[in-house]
């Protein structure tokens, strides 16, 4: 049978086809490049894929879903109870509305390190 | 030149979030084998192309990242040697009992300025597998995966490479093989105790005690090639490559272990001798030395750590 088909909104971005079983990150991953997420601050933000760096950190406004474990100096269990939770780390149970919460400090650690002060 | 003190990366200690994920992804893709497991959980690997015990350590943690690197010395009264360097130093140096890893002897331990542990042994029981000593094939054992030879060396990121860099020269008789500086200083080095281009190396980074890589070395370019078709074939999380770096001229690939570990396979790379001046690069140049056929850094170098 063929998998489950859901649809993932990214806040202010645009849309994605996420199937059963697949990381919602990776399914943003190919919706960008595709061309279907606008107006991103840089690139969708993708790291590791498997909840050890915590850069694709986002806020679940509503849907359902499974998650996978996410190391916990990215997410608290507190965080991960209000749906606060690594897109590379849930799997969809319905269409699935996100907001992106990058960490700003982890996404200006690069930036910060490399700049002349 | 006599390698004397320090002799090499001998194990490092990572934390994983799922174990049994992380045991098939460094046995079976990876290539190496499971010695044994210990009685809190650890579980100990190594390559089939390795004598001692195990190189790489694993522990169910609810974070990922690195616990400890350790390093071999060649005999039991380099520790004491060392002891004295790092206390003299202004470091304090604890003791972890022979034993408390399965098939080391004694350690010693201490932080560094970038916030990491290092430990210090000199003794460690073999393990099977390994390779034959008389009339040697070249493996014994056929080799699987990736084809891991060994545990080669780690990247480290935290905030005070400049200390690491003095301590390191000055305590642990390391050399600088190579050295990226920007404009307000020193940003990241390539340490080496032996041989390898580097043994350890650190990039500077505003948080304490990160892991960029574990990296494992591979025999050639052609066996980076297969290691790609493995990481595809079983959709394993890729980071870059495979691919070049102008540092340490090693070939390489950065993909992620089930738990987002950054690992790196790592071929070739030149050969040290302490009269080798460091090489150095600047600000324009640095992706070329990170990354040499691309000639920039992607977002993730700098950003993605564990
Ligand atoms: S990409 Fe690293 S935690 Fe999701
Ligand atoms: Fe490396």
């Amino acid at each position: 049978m063929a998998p489950q088909r859901f649809q993932v909104t990214l806040e202010g971005h645009g849309q994605a086809n996420v199937y059963e079983g697949e990381r919602v990150l990776v399914a943003l991953e190919r919706a960008q490049g595709f061309g279907q997420l606008k107006n991103l601050p840089r690139r969708l933000p993708v790291g590791c894929r498997r909840g050890g760096c915590g850069v694709c950190r986002v806020r679940v406004l509503a849907g359902a879903y499974d998650s996978g474990p996410m190391s916990r100096s990215c997410v608290s269990a507190e965080d991960e109870a209000a749906g606060l939770v690594l897109a590379c780390c849930i799997y969809p149970r319905s269409d699935l509305f996100l907001r992106l919460e990058t960490p700003v400090v982890v996404k200006a650690k690069g930036e910060r390190a490399l700049q002349p002060v | 030149m006599a390698i004397t003190g320090i002799m090499r990366p001998g194990f490092i200690q990572i934390r994983v979030l799922d174990m049994p994920a992380a045991i098939e992804f460094y046995t079976k893709r990876i290539g190496l084998h499971q010695v044994t497991e210990g009685p809190d959980g650890r579980v100990y690997l190594k390559s089939a192309d390795e004598f001692d015990h195990h190189s790489i350590v694993l522990r169910r943690a609810d974070s990922a990242g690195v616990d400890a690197a350790g390093f071999k010395c060649v005999k039991d009264s380099d520790l004491d040697h060392y002891e004295k360097r790092v206390t003299d130093y202004g470091f304090a140096v604890d003791h972890v009992k022979a034993g408390e890893q399965p098939g080391l002897g004694r350690r010693i331990g201490f932080t560094i300025p970038t916030g990491h542990r290092i430990e210090l042994y000199a003794e460690s029981e073999q393990s099977d597998p390994k390779p034959r000593t008389h009339n040697p094939d070249v493996w014994e054992l056929e080799p699987h995966g990736m084809a891991a030879r060994r545990f080669d060396h780690s990247l480290l990121y935290g905030p005070d490479v400049q200390g690491n860099l003095d301590f390191f020269e000055k305590a642990l008789d390391f050399r600088c093989a190579e050295r990226v500086d920007m404009p307000d200083g020193v940003f990241a080095i390539w340490m080496t105790c032996g041989m390898k281009a580097h043994d350890i190396a650190f990039v500077k980074y505003p948080e304490p005690n990160k892991l960029h890589h574990v990296a494992f070395e591979l025999e050639n370019w052609q066996s980076i090639g297969h290691a790609a078709d493995i990481l595809t074939r079983y959709d394993i999380s890729i980071d870059l490559g495979p691919t070049r770096h102008g540092i340490t001229r090693g070939q390489t690939i950065y993909f992620f272990d089930p738990s987002g570990n950054r690992c790196e396979t790592f071929a070739g790379g030149y050969t040290y001798y302490p009269d080798i001046p460091t090489r150095t690069w600047d600000e324009t140049q640095v992706g070329k030395g990170i990354f040499y056929y691309e000639r920039q850094l992607n977002d993730a170098f700098l950003s993605v750590v564990s």
